[in-house]
């Protein structure tokens, strides 16, 4: 049974990543009808971002310039990378998709493939091929639950996902720029004809997906702090089968299908063999989507109109 | 007229292609080093070129290289295998069919070593791989050496070490199955231990696929098992992660390394998780003496840091390959019978007293030499705990 549990802790840890990633795939698609394949490099740059200014914030504090605790040094560098990694999404948006708006689809899908190279490479020539430690802001401690072992860290990725996750949320029920996000999702030829700034709300969905992405990218360097400049690829690729699994374009389907994404990966390793983990969890995927080519909560019409 | 002048231009250009290579053939010993400066482990890289660098200065500061009574200049050839199989494999056949390099150095990595070591053999270039400890590098290949001990006496050292100081019964591996190194230590190290323990000894047999970072499912599953000691023959990089989660999942038992974990930046990475574990390598920084201290007190007054196993087995790669062209006879100047010469003068070389000790050449170009088990102190360092001898 603590087997069961300790595993399942492990799952929500796991998944959060996937899900915040994942949201920020969705709200691209959902909007402008483009799988923004650099998304995977910017939760990178984020974690990157984070670093430097993790690291920065950390030595100011060790000279005294600065008088902060070390949490409070790690929920300031959520935010400051957060707010600087939306500019590089909004960068992204205006000089690599923003002139193929009308192109077809698949040219603006090649284009982040593109953007996710020089962004890799473009690290790689800025900090060298060097692996870098993530500053360790948060004394790792671990609870022992009758046999489950649940550490500080945990807790705190899980809980600022959800905290993000629910903010997005009441964002776009709440505000009219999420109003306009929703009616853009809904028909983004006709909207902008009514006056809603096209332009404006693109930027405005890549900010947030990227702010998200770099959360994302700062709770995984807490977790794992190796960062390597392509450590982006392969997760980007899991969490875009996350948001197609949701159903593209929506949000909460992008949240659930992220965290059960993560359950999958986590419990075919608990059963089988871990050799076979990714082989038995992405067949499983294949089939639901088989049987749900939509996802969860994909509408069937918006596929079809546009792809 | 147009004719003639088309004529007179290709006679040019093709001349200009030509004649670098014509002079270089004659006049310098170019020595390619295969290296991972990029992609996974760009440490290794890093350490393998510094290591190169010293050795070209003092080749240099004599003036060339001396083969049958006259000196030749050495140029190396370094390139970047991304630490990739199919980069390295590209990377060696540019250094042997465009570069025309005598001999190869590197690559280190047995995932890079092994495809790479075919391509040398097929085209008849000697090479010596400094690091990789997988026998299929130099298995049925005349023309591939290497540097350091392998994987099948590694196994044994490691699984006799650990139920020797601690007397355990139960062991558990976890390993990365896409990477010949870690999947081919993990074998021998699991056939050594249930030679000794009995089958079935190896309660958990856990794998993950490069890039991977989270380790928690399997390590849950060997928390679970009941094993006493945890063996990872992984990398640097990886080695930091899966030591901090192990700890996070509340496993207080020793984690046991191999040779892959001596890297420069492995303390660096894991921090605090890593003091007081142990894991099997070539040398032993620490404490050195006679030349190996002489190299590393270089070595770190250049670089600023102590050099790691993979610098000093390239060192020791290169004295190897040095005495060897120096013995070859004389230098023709026809690149494919001077690599033929070159080959057959490394295959002549028995023993070698080198700064990661002393070896004796196999039949196969194999070295028989010591291994030495290092723990890692409370400041992070390196230090020697153990020798054990084939």
């Amino acid at each position: 049974m603590e087997f069961f549990f300790q595993n399942l802790v492990n799952a929500l840890q796991w998944g959060s990543f996937y899900a915040l990633i994942a949201l920020g795939y969705s709200m691209v698609y959902g909007i402008l009808m483009l799988f923004n394949f650099a998304h995977g490099d910017i939760f990178m740059v984020g974690a990157y971002i984070g670093f430097g200014v993790a690291t920065g914030l950390a030595t100011l504090a060790s000279m005294g310039a600065i008088a902060l605790p070390n949490w409070v040094i790690l929920v300031l560098t959520i935010i400051i990378s957060m707010f600087l990694t939306s500019f590089v999404g909004m960068i992204v948006e205006r000089l690599g998709y923003r002139p193929l708006r009308e192109a077809p689809r698949a040219s603006a899908a090649i284009t982040g493939l593109m953007i996710g190279i020089i962004l890799e490479t473009g690290n790689l020539a800025l900090l060298g091929a060097r692996r870098v430690r993530f500053p360790s802001l948060i004394e790792s401690t671990t609870y022992d639950l009758g046999g489950v072992f649940v550490t500080n860290k945990k807790i705190m990725i899980v809980g600022v996902s959800l905290m993000l996750m629910l903010a997005l949320h009441q964002f776009v029920r709440r505000t009219k720029y999420g109003m306009a996000m929703r009616a853009m999702a809904f028909d983004y030829v006709v909207v902008p004809l009514m006056g809603v700034p096209i332009n404006t709300i693109a930027a405005m969905t890549f900010a947030i997906g990227s702010a998200l992405a770099a959360a994302a990218g700062i709770l995984f360097g807490v977790a794992y702090p190796v960062l390597d400049p392509y450590m982006g690829i392969v997760f980007g690729w899991k969490a875009f089968v996350a948001a197609i699994l949701g159903g593209r374009g929506s949000i909460l389907g992008a949240t659930l299908a992220g965290f059960l994404l993560g359950f999958i990966e986590i419990f075919v390793a608990m059963i089988f063999p871990s050799t076979l983990r990714d082989l038995i969890a992405y067949s499983i995927i294949l089939i639901i989507l088989t049987f749900r080519p939509h996802g969860f909560f994909g509408e069937p019409y918006s596929a079809r109109l546009r792809l | 007229m147009r004719k003639g002048l088309l004529f007179v231009v290709s006679c040019l250009v093709i001349g200009l292609i030509f004649s670098p290579c014509a002079w270089g053939k004659a006049k310098t010993i170019k020595v390619g080093i295969n290296a991972p400066m990029t992609g996974d482990i760009p440490k290794v890289g890093e350490g393998t070129k510094f290591a190169a660098q010293m050795w070209l200065k003092d080749i240099n500061a004599a003036g060339g290289l001396q083969v049958g009574g006259k000196k030749y200049p050495v140029e190396l050839v370094i390139e970047d295998n991304e630490s990739k199989a199919e980069s390295a494999v590209k990377v060696a056949t540019k250094m042997i069919t465009e570069d025309e390099v005598l001999v190869i150095v590197g690559p280190q990595a047995s995932k890079q070593a092994i495809p790479a070591g075919g391509v040398a053999n097929n085209y008849g270039t000697p090479m010596i791989s400094p690091w990789s400890t997988n026998p299929d590098t130099t298995k049925d290949r005349p023309f591939v050496f290497r540097g350091c001990f392998l994987d099948p006496f590694q196994g044994p050292v490691l699984a006799n070490f650990i139920k020797e100081e601690f007397g355990y019964k139960k062991a558990a591996v976890l390993y990365d199955v896409a990477s010949d190194y870690p999947k081919g230590l993990a074998e021998f190290f699991k056939e050594a231990w249930e030679k000794v323990n009995g089958a079935g000894s190896v309660v958990a047999y856990e794998s993950f696929t490069t890039k991977d970072a989270d380790f928690s499912s399997q390590l849950t599953k060997i928390i679970k098992s009941g094993a006493d000691v945890l063996f990872t023959p992984q990398y640097y990089n990886e080695v930091a992660l899966i030591v901090q989660q192990a700890h996070e999942l509340g496993w207080k038992k020793p984690i046991v390394g191999s040779d892959s974990w001596g890297s420069a930046e492995t303390v660096e990475l894991c921090g605090k998780d890593c003091y007081g574990l142990f894991f099997s390598t070539h040398y032993a920084s620490a404490a050195a003496k006679g030349a190996t201290k002489v190299f590393i007190d270089r070595y770190k007054k250049k670089h600023g840091y102590v050099p790691d196993d993979v610098g000093a087995l390239t060192w020791d790669s290169l004295l190897i390959v040095q005495e060897a062209i120096q013995s070859a006879g004389k230098i023709t100047g026809n690149i494919e019978k001077d690599r033929k010469a070159v080959r057959d003068a490394l295959a002549r070389i028995k023993e070698f007293d080198g700064i990661t000790g002393k070896m004796t050449f196999t039949e196969d170009g194999d070295p028989i030499k010591c291994a030495v088990v290092v723990k890692i102190s409370d400041k992070g360092e390196y230090e020697f705990y153990k020798s054990v001898c084939p």
